[in-house]
């Protein structure tokens, strides 16, 4: 699809927002809450966060005023799109037993209402297509990704202020949505005055065509360019070595002890990170003593059960788990799914309690051979 | 749409049409799917594992011993070791069962035809070989020399002494029990698996090696018999991680770059090899 772009002017959001509110989209969308920007319920332009903006570092997020006046001039908050489409907790079947011993099972159907997300960023979108490979495109394809995924209209924004925990640049998955295989419906991009905004699908054109734009000035694609040109400098990055090999190379390199020294076991990095897949299940009996209702549950490679076969924790200590979860990510992960498992969001460095930076974790097994 | 059809979590009901004690604490199984069309379209080649839902308790992989040429019913020997295989084990002939299967890549049992086979075990009643042994069994003018060699902790752990016997009265076939430590009764070696390597025929151009059992074990008999000019390509091992899903999602399986669950659960040495001799994965 030819990705023409539109200029679509700050009083007009609003109508974007009624014109899928009327089409029946649930609309989800950035707003302050518990001093964090977070995805929530959204009707009105109102509830976006004007003018706020945020610092982060390792271990730490606030919120800040602007002295612009832009809707999405800040960096990815706790939350991707992962909630929307691999729900934290999800009742998977449910099963009846009979008097007689008969037992009985059921699918619930999901909620089918169609959801727009609006302000989803590159890298989210890049770990959302992480994310369909793994539940759609093996093997088995996971029924209830796939309803919500079919009905999630993606609206995204470029960035155009990255914070300094992000590194989706030296990833390829940002600051700008790279979007060949057309993952993202709607891409927007913040200019001082208004913004541009371009279909990447037939969903996304035809709600473009409702809004009756005009063309766009070649002043608005120089702004957007030099917005472009000024986010992708990021000052964290990732280290120059094979990173793949090296850490498979490096299994009993001290730096893991020296790692968890500091690491809490928390798995607060795997509950931020927008590619993280694990999850448990578990059968939970109702009420009524009749039926059972079988789950899961977001889980991480943190946890003291991920490892559990009889008797044994396959991995005891922190640091065999943290060597999991980096090797997964930056290593495994490539031969699985032909890349590596990094989006650069640098939620894994905001939001570790105790500032652990993935980058100078990395940093730590460069050796000679850096 | 969500039915059974499309939602792959979702067990189907079978019913016990038989169940066996296998001692203290182990018991078999004799599943039938309630649908006979399910039962009819049910596909498995030895190696491979189900999953098994005790009504409100949970689900967990077991593998299957039956003959994958038997459609008729679905074999499942099981040791008493937690919640699920506790509930399980006070099911009764007629009960019910949640199933769904088969999973996971089995052994490579066609192509060990003509060959010789070697089998190692370690642990108890190591069900991922015996559904290979049970097939051989069958077959038995389709393969060359069979070596069993079956390792466990202690004298008294050892369960089936008469599978052993009957396996043993097969032709071409020698059967090597060992147990770490022996008492005044155990008539057999006493000493890791290994040591028993010596006394096994068989062609090391021409072998196929299974293996189940504590990974100790595993690493040690893997390492003597490459010392014993046994391909690494023909060491085949069926590898035991924490299972949730069984359909390469949940994570839990994985070894690697690996899902046990379905690129294994049985690997060839070769595929392994790298994270083997490391702890922690
Ligand atoms: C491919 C495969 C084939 C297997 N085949 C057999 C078999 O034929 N016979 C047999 O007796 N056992 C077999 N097991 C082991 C069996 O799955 C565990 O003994 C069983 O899950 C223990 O459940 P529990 O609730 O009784 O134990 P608990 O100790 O209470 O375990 C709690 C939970 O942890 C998980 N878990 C614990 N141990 C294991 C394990 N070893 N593997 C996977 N998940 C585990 C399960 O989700 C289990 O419900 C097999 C395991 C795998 C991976
Ligand atoms: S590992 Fe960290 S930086 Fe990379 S995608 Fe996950 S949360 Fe983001
Ligand atoms: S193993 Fe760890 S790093 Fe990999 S997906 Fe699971 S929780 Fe994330
Ligand atoms: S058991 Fe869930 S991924 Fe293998």
């Amino acid at each position: 699809m030819k990705m023409e772009h539109y200029y679509f002017s700050t009083d007009q959001l609003q109508r974007l927002l009624d014109n899928l509110l009327d089409e029946g989209y649930r609309c989800v969308g950035p707003q302050v809450r518990d001093g964090a920007i977070m995805y929530d319920e959204l009707s009105r332009v109102e509830q976006l966060p004007l003018g706020v903006t945020e610092t982060q570092a390792p271990g730490s997020y606030s919120l800040n005023r602007h002295a612009t006046q832009k809707y999405f001039d800040w960096a990815n908050g706790p939350q991707a799109i992962k909630p929307l489409l691999f729900a934290p907790q999800e009742k998977l079947w449910q099963s009846a037993q009979a008097a007689d011993g008969q037992i009985s099972f059921n699918t619930a159907e999901p909620e089918l209402r169609p959801v727009a997300i609006i302000g989803a960023r590159a890298c989210e979108i890049a770990a959302m297509k992480l994310q369909d490979q793994h539940f759609l495109q093996q093997q088995y394809s996971d029924p209830f990704y796939k309803s919500r995924r079919d009905n999630l209209l993606v609206i995204a924004v470029n960035c155009g202020h990255p914070a300094s925990t992000c590194f989706c640049h030296s990833t390829g998955d940002g600051p700008f949505v790279e979007d060949d295989e057309a993952a993202a419906d709607m891409v927007l991009t913040e200019l001082e005055h208004g913004f541009l905004i371009a279909a990447h699908t037939d969903r996304g054109e035809k709600i473009l065509e409702d809004l009756g734009l005009d063309g766009c000035h070649q002043q608005h694609l120089d702004e957007s360019a030099s917005i472009r040109a000024r986010a992708s400098i990021q000052d964290k990055q990732l280290p120059q070595f094979d990173i793949k090999s090296r850490l498979l190379n490096e299994l009993d390199n001290e730096a893991w002890d020296s790692i968890a020294e500091t690491c809490l076991s928390c798995g607060n990095c795997t509950s931020v990170c927008p590619t993280c897949f694990c999850h448990s299940e578990n059968d939970v009996p109702e009420l009524d003593g009749k039926s059972s209702s079988h789950f899961r549950e977001w889980d991480s490679c943190f946890s003291q059960g991920h490892s559990y076969i009889h008797g044994i924790t396959i991995r005891s200590n922190t640091s065999q788990r943290y060597r999991q979860w980096l090797t997964h990510k930056f290593s495994t992960w490539h031969d699985q799914y032909g890349r590596s498992g990094c989006v650069g969001c640098g939620r894994c460095v905001t939001w570790c309690p105790v500032g652990i930076d993935v980058i100078e974790s990395l940093a730590k097994f460069g050796g000679d051979a850096s | 749409m969500i039915n059974a059809q499309h939602n792959p979590h979702q067990p189907h009901e079978a019913i016990i049409v038989e169940r066996i004690d296998e001692g203290a604490d182990m018991f078999s199984l004799r599943l039938k799917f309630s649908d006979p069309k399910l039962q009819d379209d049910y596909e498995f080649e030895p190696g491979q594992f189900n999953m098994l839902y005790l009504y409100g308790v949970g689900e967990i992989a077991i593998s299957i011993v039956s003959d994958p040429e038997d459609s008729h019913i679905i074999d499942h020997t099981i040791r008493i070791i937690g919640r699920v295989t506790r509930g399980m084990a006070n099911l009764k002939t007629g009960d019910r069962i949640g199933l769904r299967g088969s999973y996971g890549r089995g052994w490579p049992i066609l192509e060990a035809k003509q060959k010789d086979v070697i089998i190692v075990t370690g642990g108890l009643g190591c069900a991922p070989v015996v559904s290979a042994i049970n097939y051989i069994e069958q077959r038995r003018g389709d393969y060359g020399r069979l070596n069993i060699v079956q390792g466990v902790k202690h004298s008294a752990d050892l369960i089936w002494k008469s599978r052993y016997d009957r396996w043993r009265q097969l032709p071409q076939t020698r059967v090597f029990l060992t147990a770490d430590v022996g008492d005044a009764l155990w008539p057999w070696h006493v000493g890791p698996v290994t040591t028993l390597f010596d006394q096994m025929e068989y062609d090391p151009d021409n072998v196929t090696v299974m293996m189940c059992g504590p990974e100790g074990m595993m690493r040690a008999a893997c390492t003597q018999l490459l010392e014993k000019n046994i391909a690494s390509s023909q060491l085949f091992l069926s590898m035991e991680r924490n299972m949730q899903c069984a359909l390469g999602h949940c994570g839990h399986c994985q070894y690697g770059s690996k899902f046990i669950c379905k690129n294994g659960p049985v690997f060839s040495y070769d595929e392994i090899a790298d994270l083997f001799s490391v702890k922690g994965f």
